[in-house]
């Protein structure tokens, strides 16, 4: 079959004959984390492309065309060109904050996006409390976003940071609600268990309250990566660009990777809590069924599952207008807590008597 | 209570109907035109100004003139008329074009010139690619060498030319 493991293993082994075992620890340790960095990279570049196709698309243009064919090096391009350009340094700005924002952002998009379950085979981190672990450190990246607004000593930067601030927090409730709920159907907080308590059918198809907290979680995910109409800490129209104005260059490119790649990461989570992660599609009694669908290796189903998710985020995101911040709030606070607080009480009932 | 939850599914459904709206327009044809390499089957439209050219039919006989309504009712001056007189075989003494200037550089595509034109002598054509690299290169000389007035069979009595510019000027 077409799984990772056969070479993990291998690998395993010829380094284990070859070396001792703390080194072969290590040598590992630093394989599995550039393999993460270039995953990180790979995933940040199909993004963007795909964000610029769609995004055309759905304004009947074709997007970019001319590097590659059809455009298909265009984020190479421009990976180029944000390297080459200059780090514009300010006058009288904080500068030990300034790049520690920055560093912040891309380790809380990190942490979360190594907790990713990829295949069966392919998982980074995976331990007793990893839902709490995945809201834990996701929630660093708001510290980053302030920190950002904050030392750059620029009006609309602040008012952009304080944006986030209000939106961030605001939103992790009800997207953390919505996967208690889940950790309440499933029995376990171990991301690991929770894919394997899906083998028979997806969570999706164990509860109809799953439905409601993965609407709520995917709507509170796309707030929490400040796209869509929750884009108002970066709104162009009114603050320039938001809290990153002042960053130039590769430190605003890592912005700019960190929030298309945490908009892969929600889709990887919300895939592995409500679409079964690698686990294939099947249908209890079907074997048939469920035989032909395991032949399809399981990293694809993820990869698949999630990439389905950033389509439906980024039709979301071309589809309505941006929120004034009172609606923001009034969106979150008297809608999607309410529910998802009703939602995890219903779960309850329904784990308790079903 | 009820208020909150009919908002609620409300609020879904025009979501819902915004999305199938944009929906839509992501399976439609697109309308991104991609120059350089679709000239040749590149769409223009037909009202579309580009340059001004002379009407010239097959003999190399163009429809002017040369009385220089149109250089007068240009904003910009852009045109020029130069006409000489030349002496024809009855020996009368007759105003014909020598030369039709026009400035591309300073044309603003107003159309003034082709509504005041009276014989209908210069039109529009959908050639946008003006660029050159001197701008005395964009002043042009609109009647080819060689190229000479139409005969009229039979010269229209003048009073019935009146009108009929009038129309024209309406139907522009």
């Amino acid at each position: 079959m077409l799984e990772v493991g056969g070479i993990l293993s291998w690998i395993h082994e010829a380094l284990s004959s070859a070396c001792p075992e703390w080194l072969t620890l290590l040598i590992e340790y630093v394989l599995i984390g550039v393999g993460f960095l270039a995953l990180y990279a790979l995933i940040a570049l199909i993004l963007i492309l795909l964000e610029r196709k769609i995004c055309a698309y759905y304004q009947c243009r074709l997007g970019p065309m001319r590097a590659g064919f059809w455009g298909l090096l265009q984020p190479l391009a421009d990976m180029f060109k944000i390297l080459m350009k200059e780090i514009i340094p300010l006058l009288k700005n904080d500068k030990f904050l300034f790049f520690t924002a920055l560093f912040l952002v891309i380790m809380g998009s990190l942490c979360t996006f190594g907790a990713l379950e990829f295949s069966k085979d392919l998982i980074g981190i995976d331990f007793n409390v990893g839902v709490f672990y995945v809201l834990a450190v996701s929630s660093l990246g708001v510290l980053g976003i302030l920190l950002a607004g904050w030392s750059s000593n620029n009006k609309y930067t602040m008012i952009g940071a304080m944006r986030a601030g209000a939106q961030l927090v605001s939103y992790e409730l009800s997207s953390g609600l919505s996967l208690l709920a889940i950790v309440i159907l499933g029995g376990t907080m171990q991301l690991s268990g929770l894919i394997e308590a899906q083998s028979e059918t997806w969570f999706l198809f164990q509860s109809p309250f799953t439905w409601i907290a993965m609407i709520i979680y995917l709507i509170a995910g796309h707030a929490e990566t400040n796209r869509g109409p929750f884009d108002l800490p970066e709104a162009e129209s009114e603050l320039t660009a938001g809290y990153h104005i002042e960053y130039s260059g590769i430190t605003f490119g890592l912005f700019y990777v960190g929030e298309y790649v945490n908009m892969f990461t929600i889709a990887g989570i919300g895939t592995m809590v409500f679409l079964g992660g690698w686990q294939p599609l099947h249908i209890p009694g079907a074997d048939a069924f469920n035989e032909v669908m395991n032949m399809i290796p399981t990293w694809l189903w993820f990869f698949a599952k999630a990439f389905a998710l950033v389509m439906l985020s980024l039709w979301v995101r071309w589809s309505f207008p941006r929120l004034r911040i009172d609606q923001l709030l009034h969106l979150e606070w008297k809608i999607l807590m309410p529910i998802s607080l009703l939602n995890m009480l219903l779960m309850a009932l329904w784990v308790a008597y079903f | 209570m009820v208020k909150y939850i009919k908002d609620l599914f409300s609020g879904i459904y025009a979501l819902l109907q915004g999305m199938v709206i944009t929906n839509r327009n992501f399976w439609r044809p697109k309308v991104t035109e991609q120059y350089p390499e679709d000239r040749q089957t590149a769409r223009q439209f037909e009202r579309f100004r580009g340059e001004l050219v002379f009407d010239i039919n097959d003999n190399n006989e163009h429809k002017c003139i040369g009385c220089g309504l149109c250089a007068r009712n240009c904003p910009n001056q852009s045109l020029e008329v130069i006409t000489k007189s030349v002496t024809t075989e009855d020996g009368k003494t007759k105003k014909v074009l020598d030369k039709f200037l026009y400035d591309l550089g300073s044309c603003t595509f107003c159309s003034l010139c082709t509504q005041s034109c009276a014989q209908k002598a210069i039109k529009w054509t959908n050639n946008f690619e003006h660029a050159v690299y001197n701008r005395s290169a964009l002043v042009k000389q609109l009647n080819p060498e060689g190229s000479k007035v139409v005969e009229r069979k039979a010269a229209p009595v003048a009073p019935k030319q009146a009108p009929a510019t009038e129309q024209n000027e309406n139907q522009q």
